[in-house]
């Protein structure tokens, strides 16, 4: 098992014929995904990649039978799309796009609210299931199948992560980008959720960094409900207060958000919170230790 | 991005709410024509910076004449202020705001931000007004008051009334106050605010209500369609350096340290950051240089972290992905080359092609040093940067 996606989750992409999702979505039918085709209005009856274009979601799923879609198109336009897979029925929706307004975010998040639908995003590297189904930019070849699920707040962390439990052969059951806005779909305690539900999933890796309460609220979560052994990465603990750092959501303010808390609370739920962004993968052996001497 | 005092008080009056009648300045002696402009006992003059603590810091002064009017302006324009918030650098007084004066009865705190746990819109408000919110926070929590708006009904005016009693306003300010949330509602939406601090609104001794300062900054994510507002950024309350990394579609914030540093991701360029301490070092900066990493962005980079004269190394940590490292490492050494670097650059590559990658580095026959993991290469840089201190 994997969480959110496998080999049997058929796969749209939107802005599919745009820079960016050609070559993600090249990259992700070389990987072996389920991709079945894509929306770019205006364009609809085209074949590319070798895939039926579409104008409307509601066509392209009606025809295809999609059932999650991928996001590539400009921030200016990104919301309109989620709330366009939304309406076509689309169950899981990932959303790459990085710039959107925190205003259109708070009205797809109130509209999303009255559907049966997961937003992945925005601003994420998407959701992998090694050897079943690449949903995103991460490269796929550093993927190792395994028992480690991880969730993030950035990209290039999650790829660290991956990198290391790679080289551990520990390998990956499902990696989600969750993203680093403030504003977002899946959060971590919807993922820690999963993955504890997961059979396959046997440790948690959690990356985290500055801004908002996020991981204080994983933290709580992980001391009532989670079994399995977690580890956890905090970035940003050098970051100055008021300042943006790179992503919308990692900020400083009012003297909250601070990793010197979230890594007080995570440590307090019994995580094993690496010092260094190079040692995640000795402290996911370290949480799988322990779990199994206190066991 | 942040707005001034007065760039912010033109919006609210664009959308109805009472501020004292005033006139921004560049040069001291326009402060002639607005004190004759707007009669008052006194005035308030008060130095356009983009930071909070301005009165302590001397910026904000209260005048009795036109000539001390003049005088207190040419003494604050062309000047640097530092308060508790931009020290120790400060920021430039390039404009002035006069005020007439009014007779304050009570202070009140009101603002609007979007909360992140909620997802919506919240109104904060506190009878400690002219206070730190922060502060009145830990002081007096209880004097803390909050209504969270409904996306689609938005802030409606029972909400406003709610506060308002709490407030102990009564008779027409209740009306008033209620008009001046609904404004401030439709203001913060229309123009994708990420926060709106009105601190204080004062109630006068004749019971109007006024907003005294006002602090606005708009969702920079949504700037390319709020031009008018973005026309308005004043870059010389930021630093130079980020000003220009921002103008080259770079994400870069100056820190104090000596180690540059360029990384592809935020996650992992702060994550860069807390290594480098880690390990005995400190950070001169934050820099993402994205996905791409191609010789032209590499060498922008470059330029922007010399910029920096405390900079003694150069520490980049580049996780491939897709874009293989052979590439990159290219790219790296043509932007060594055309900088002319002087001080050593530590490369760690991770990601497709490393090997070859790395090689290309170490027979480059430049001053860079090809880092075996990230820990050897915050390693390599503190100790660059600590051989360099022994040997002047």
């Amino acid at each position: 098992m994997s969480i959110l996606v496998d080999k049997n989750t058929k796969v749209l992409c939107q802005g599919f014929t745009g820079k960016q999702g050609s070559f993600h979505s090249e990259q992700a039918l070389a990987y072996g995904t389920k991709m079945v085709g894509g929306v770019t209005p205006g364009k609809g009856g085209l074949i590319h990649l070798g895939l039926p274009v579409f104008n409307t979601m509601r066509n392209a799923v009606r025809e295809t039978g999609a059932n999650a879609s991928v996001i590539y198109v400009p921030p200016a336009f990104a919301a309109d799309s989620i709330l366009e897979a939304c309406d076509a029925g689309i169950e899981l929706i990932i959303c790459i796009t990085e710039g959107i307004p925190v205003l259109d975010m708070l009205n797809v998040k109130h509209v999303l609210n009255s559907y049966n639908v997961k937003l992945i995003g925005p601003n994420c590297p998407g959701v992998i299931t090694p050897d079943e189904c690449k949903i995103g930019i991460m490269p796929g070849s550093i993927h190792l199948r395994g028992k480690v699920g991880i969730v993030s707040r950035s990209g290039t962390l999650t790829y660290e992560a991956v990198h290391q439990t790679t080289a551990l052969k520990l390998g990956q059951s499902t990696c989600v980008g969750i993203g680093g806005d403030p504003i977002k779909g899946l959060n971590f305690i919807e993922c820690l959720q999963m993955f504890e539900a997961d059979d396959e999933t046997e440790a948690i890796i959690m990356v985290g960094e500055i801004g908002g309460s996020d991981e204080e609220a994983a933290a709580e979560f992980i001391k009532s409900h989670v079994t399995k052994p977690v580890a956890a990465y905090i970035a940003g603990q050098t970051a100055p207060a008021g300042k943006r750092m790179g992503h919308a959501g990692a900020i400083i303010s009012g003297g909250s958000g601070k990793a010197a808390d979230k890594i007080r609370a995570l440590e307090n739920a019994g995580a094993v919170v690496a010092s260094s962004p190079a040692g995640l993968g000795e402290a996911v052996l370290a949480a799988m230790t322990l779990k199994k001497v206190m066991a | 991005m942040n707005l001034h005092e007065y760039q912010a008080k033109t919006l609210l009056q664009k959308y109805g709410i009472p501020v004292p009648r005033g006139q921004v300045v560049a040069v001291a002696k326009e402060t002639v024509a607005v004190t004759t402009e707007i009669a008052s006992d006194a005035w308030v003059v008060k130095a356009q910076v983009h930071a909070g603590g301005r009165g302590k810091a001397g910026g904000v002064k209260v005048v009795k004449s036109a000539d001390e009017a003049q005088s207190v302006a040419n003494e604050l324009l062309g000047k640097t202020l530092v308060t508790y918030q931009n020290a120790p650098d400060g920021q430039p007084v390039n404009q002035v705001l006069i005020e007439e004066t009014l007779p304050i009865a009570r202070e009140l705190y009101l603002s609007m931000l979007v909360d992140r746990t909620l997802e919506r819109i919240v109104v904060v408000a506190s009878s400690a007004g002219g206070m730190d919110i922060e502060e009145i926070a830990q002081t007096s929590p209880q004097k803390i008051l909050q209504e969270i708006c409904d996306p689609l009904s938005g802030l409606v005016d029972f909400q406003a009334r709610n506060l308002a009693f709490k407030l102990d306003l009564a008779g027409e300010q209740i009306g008033a106050f209620t008009k001046i949330l609904k404004g401030l509602y439709r203001l913060f939406k229309e123009n994708d605010l990420a926060l709106l601090e009105i601190n204080p609104l004062v109630v006068t001794t004749d019971g109007k209500l006024f907003a005294l300062d006002c602090k606005m900054s708009v969702d920079d994510n949504a700037l390319y369609r709020q031009k008018a507002l973005a026309e308005q950024r004043d870059w010389s309350q930021e630093d130079s350096k980020e000003a220009i990394a921002h103008h080259a579609g770079l994400n870069y914030i100056a820190l104090n340290g000596n180690i540059g540093c360029m990384v592809n991701g935020a996650g992992l360029a702060m994550a860069t950051m807390d290594l480098i301490k880690l390990h005995g070092g400190a950070p001169a900066n934050f820099l993402d240089v994205g996905g791409g990493a191609t010789a032209e962005t590499v060498a922008k980079a470059f330029k922007i972290i010399l910029a920096d004269s405390n900079v003694k190394a150069i520490l980049v940590n580049i996780f491939g992905g897709i874009m293989r490292c052979d590439i990159i490492a290219e790219g790296i050494i043509t932007a060594v080359k055309e900088v002319g670097m002087q001080i050593p650059v530590i490369v760690r590559l991770e990601g497709t092609n490393v090997e070859l990658g790395k090689t290309m580095l170490q027979t480059s026959g430049l001053n860079i040093i090809s880092a075996d993991g990230l820990t050897d290469a915050a390693k390599q840089a503190v100790l660059s940067v600590q051989n360099q201190a022994v040997a002047a």
